[in-house]
């Protein structure tokens, strides 16, 4: 059977839902297919365990505008937050762990405290500018039309209004390494080792590389963007985001297909016209929009024979090997953690005592090695949403830095190694852990890409970095949502303003699909 | 392989010798030599004119060897190949050849060369630069195995009015049955011996393929069996007088390869280069293919036409003007040539546009140079059609045996 779409998005991630409800309210008919056997793509709840359900990858909302949400109606269509503006606990061996809550930092130095109070201050002003960034559609720097040139200028101008200290004093941090930066800032090692945490947390690199500011002010921003709801804790966890998502897009007459895998994308006079499914099926549409990630889209849905050379090689490079890996751990009780105090434990905790120590989790990566002591955020969201385990038991979820997508010659050792470096660490600030763990599962980014079939497992479809952001994200000829090939479109993390569950990159697309680019 | 001078060190040896050198030596009375893609070729034998003629009136044998090759064989080398080349390779049947250019993602040439379908799946492109890297990003996404393969394959250029009776002399029988473009293949000396009607002259010819252990052989044989025909070793210069009579391109002659341009704007496409016929825009996407449609949507900017000049002088590096004045310079010539055969001043132009569209008279200032005395000709010229030599035996089957 072969039916007629004006928009087909492939892959029911947050960021291809966001985009169909946009379309799908211009009266436009808009399918979703996807591959899995409900929608959300990574960002889904899964059961790892009898009984224990856990965020498959994100575990905390923190980048999804609150304007967004509002919008696409969340609330009405069942989201429910089981806590927000949940405070970061930068977790100490051996004293009380420092805590960054409400814009502020406790447990630090008096002068730590006031240095923090200046530096978040400037870096929210920072974190504005970048923030309307994220909401731009990239343009291009070869000008095609006024549009884009006006948005070149406004750019300048938001730069500009900075005043002459902040803008010379952003130009100047920019590029810069985290690593520098904190130390210019800051004299407490666990404060420093937090905020480097933040700035590395899915990069590729350690915070003693350049463009880790970068990160920072990336995330940042989107925390900015997200207002009320950054740090936030949905209830259900964030596949109730994405449910909420789904219903928000059958309100808006977007159809909705599960279990349908599109194998190819098809070409039909230099132009994307529709899909073949898995099961051979073939769906009509006006125009493709992936959500997949641009490896996936372009080399194996669409194939190299319908792109040029050049472009293929930079999809090629765009570096998306993801060095995250989750672990998701079933305990008989409540852990303690040394510095926290119970009520703390719904919180976000970071083991990233110091910049070293960050720097040192890192370097193994180099050699396709894990690393002996990781840098861990941790939260257990039982204690915010006990639904998620059985009665008295918890849920603990860790992201693992720094763990490589190639694992080296022996994979398996690897990954029981990298348990064991995980729980030992977990261990030593939170003594007495391993004798409540009653299950346990590890998602590498190998495995994050094989479940979610994001090539090479990065969370944010490709690693965030200065030669792969704004009008270079994914690469240059694809970055304005738009492809090489008419009719087709992509809408995930991949392009602009990139990871974390935002929405906005689904947003901006649709938004130039409907201004008919 | 002349095994003595190819084990040296390659920083002792920055030149290689072809399988043929240990022949060619010896012949070559002026010590002419060039360096081609990394070997040492003879310029010159003895002299330019009576290889020329050879060319034309009797048989020519030319080393090969240095021609870049590549094989490129996989289940999706088909697909590959229409990916990379502007030409419909699904049309190219298995022992035939083409002639095809291929181009950047802005549609600006890269190379040209020929491809040789050895099999469903299996080719050979022949070409004058080596850009393994770029055949190499070219593959990502393509099952398709690309190698480089120029120093196990030795090949002779056999090209003039006697070439197939030369080789059916040497016993290569129903060799005058061969199409233009077509391969055979013969058992040579308990070797397989593959022959292609192809060439660079022009005329009657053809390419001889072998193993480089059968080099010499069959260097031996050719000679033997063309002494009562005329045959003789040819250098760059005669083949090179050929192909501008045949109206053929030279890469990083007529045009500069994307991937040598510094300069913005010194590139030039396959419509620029009168190259629409081997252009198969309707066979899908091929790299530069959303370009030249935009080209052929705008207009080209210039165009390389074949023109005829009055005189007898060759107008080589000429410039090109719309009147005798000389005030407006609308081209450049890129290869020039007194036809000894038409009789003819010709040569290959670019010219901008409009011109190339509208005029019917340029002209041509040649410089000569006499005695130490610079002399300056404004010479009259008109756009002519190519090939500026065509004789019918070039693709007349069964081909002239005598």
């Amino acid at each position: 059977m072969t039916q007629r779409y004006d928009h087909l998005v492939v892959g029911g991630g947050h960021n291809g839902l966001v985009c169909a409800v946009f379309l799908a309210r211009r009266g436009r008919r808009v399918l979703v297919l996807e591959a899995a056997d409900q929608v959300g793509g990574a960002a889904v709840t899964r059961e790892f365990a009898a009984g224990f359900k856990v965020s498959a990858a994100a575990h905390l909302l923190n980048s999804l505008p609150e304007d967004l949400a509002r919008d696409l109606e969340l609330e009405r269509h069942g989201l429910q937050f089981s806590a927000r503006a949940l405070p970061t606990y930068a977790l100490n061996q051996s004293g009380p762990a420092i805590v960054f809550a409400g814009g502020a930092v406790r447990g630090a130095s008096a002068q730590d405290a006031a240095a923090y109070a200046a530096f978040r201050a400037q870096m929210a002003r920072f974190a504005r500018v970048l923030a309307r960034v994220l909401d731009m559609a990239p343009f291009r720097l070869r000008f095609g039309t006024w549009r884009e040139r006006l948005a070149a200028l406004q750019l300048a101008l938001q730069i500009r209004t900075l005043g002459r200290r902040d803008m010379r004093e952003l130009l100047r941090i920019a590029a810069m390494n985290a690593y520098d930066l904190l130390t210019d800032h800051f004299e407490s090692s666990l404060l420093k080792g937090a905020l480097a945490f933040d700035a590395t947390l899915g990069a590729e690199h350690g915070p003693r590389a350049p463009g880790t500011v970068l990160t920072l002010l990336h995330r940042w921003a989107g925390q900015a963007r997200a207002g009320a709801l950054a740090m936030a804790q949905p209830a259900g966890g964030m596949g109730a985001v994405t449910r909420a998502l789904a219903a928000a897009a059958v309100a808006a007459g977007v159809q909705i297909r599960t279990a349908s895998r599109a194998e190819r994308i098809l070409v039909e006079g230099d132009r994307a016209c529709g899909v073949r499914l898995a099961s051979g099926e073939t769906i009509q549409a006006g125009s493709i929009i992936s959500n997949a990630d641009p490896r996936t889209t372009f080399l194996k849905l669409l194939g190299a024979e319908h792109l040029e050379t050049d472009f293929v090689r930079r999809i090629d490079h765009f570096r998306c090997k993801g060095l995250v890996a989750k672990v998701h751990l079933g305990l008989d009780g409540l852990p303690q953690f040394t510095g926290v105090d119970p009520a703390g434990l719904g919180g976000r905790m970071l083991v990233s005592p110091d910049l070293d120590y960050l720097e040192l989790a890192f370097n193994p990566s180099k050699y396709r090695e894990v690393p002996a002591r990781p840098a861990l955020e941790i939260t257990v969201p039982t204690v915010n949403d006990p639904g998620l385990a059985p009665a008295g038991r918890h849920v603990m979820s860790v992201n693992v830095m720094f763990v490589p997508y190639d694992l080296g010659a022996d994979p398996a050792a690897a990954r029981l190694a990298l348990m064991s470096n995980v729980l030992s660490t977990l261990e030593r600030y939170a003594p007495g852990i391993a004798q409540r763990i009653i299950a346990r599962e590890l998602l590498t980014p190998s495995d994050i890409e094989r479940e979610f079939g994001m090539a090479g497992g990065h969370w944010h479809h490709g690693a965030l970095a200065f030669d792969q952001f704004f009008f270079t994200r994914p690469v240059p000829g694809a970055a304005g949502y738009s492809t090489p090939v008419p009719g087709l479109y992509l809408c995930g993390a991949g392009s602009h303003p990139g990871g974390g569950v935002t929405g906005l990159a689904g947003r901006n697309a649709a938004r130039l699909i409907q201004a008919g680019a | 392989m002349s095994a003595q001078s190819n084990l040296r060190p390659h920083y002792q040896r920055p030149l290689l010798t072809t399988p043929f050198y240990e022949r060619s030596r010896f012949l070559v009375e002026t010590d002419a030599h060039i360096p081609w893609s990394g070997y040492t070729t003879a310029e010159v034998f003895s002299s330019v004119e009576q290889e020329y003629f050879a060319i034309r009136n009797a048989a020519s044998v030319f080393d090969l060897t240095p021609m870049v090759k590549y094989s490129i064989i996989g289940p999706d080398a088909e697909r590959y190949l229409n990916r990379l080349v502007t030409r419909d390779i699904g049309k190219l049947k298995v022992d035939r050849v083409a002639y095809t250019v291929w181009c950047n993602e802005f549609g600006h040439l890269i190379d040209d060369g020929t491809v040789f379908r050895l099999g469903q799946n299996e080719f050979r492109l022949c070409t004058g630069e080596r850009q393994l890297d770029w055949l190499l990003d070219c593959a990502i996404g393509f099952q398709v195995e690309v190698e480089d393969v120029t120093d196990r394959i030795a090949a002779l250029a056999l090209q003039g009015p006697t070439s197939c009776a030369v080789l059916k002399a040497m016993g290569l029988a129903g060799a005058e049955n061969l199409k233009v473009f077509e391969i055979a293949r013969y058992q040579f000396a308990d070797r397989p011996l593959m022959v292609s009607r192809t060439g660079f002259t022009g005329d009657l010819g053809y390419e001889l393929w072998i193993a480089p252990e059968g080099a010499l052989d069959l260097w031996d044989r050719l000679m033997s069996a063309g002494q009562t025909r005329g045959i003789r070793a040819i250098g760059y210069r005669a083949l090179e007088m050929a192909r501008i009579e045949a109206g053929f391109i030279l890469p990083n002659v007529d045009f500069i390869s994307a991937a040598r341009t510094i300069r913005l704007d010194r590139e030039t496409t396959p419509f620029e280069m009168g190259l629409e016929w081997a252009v198969a825009l309707e066979k899908g996407h091929f790299n530069g293919r959303r370009a030249l449609l935009e080209e052929r949507r705008r207009g080209s900017r210039r165009r390389l036409l074949g023109i005829e000049i009055s005189g007898n002088k060759p107008a080589q590096g000429s410039l090109i003007y719309d009147s005798s004045k000389a005030l407006r310079q609308i081209g450049a010539v890129t290869s020039a040539l007194w036809s000894p055969t038409c009789k003819r001043n010709i040569a290959l132009a670019m010219i901008e546009a409009p011109y190339f569209k509208t005029l019917k008279e340029l002209w041509v200032d040649i410089y000569l140079h006499r005695e130490l005395l610079w002399e300056r000709r404004m010479e009259r010229a008109w756009p002519v059609e190519r090939p500026f030599f065509n004789p019918e035996r070039r693709k007349q089957t069964p081909a002239q045996d005598r």
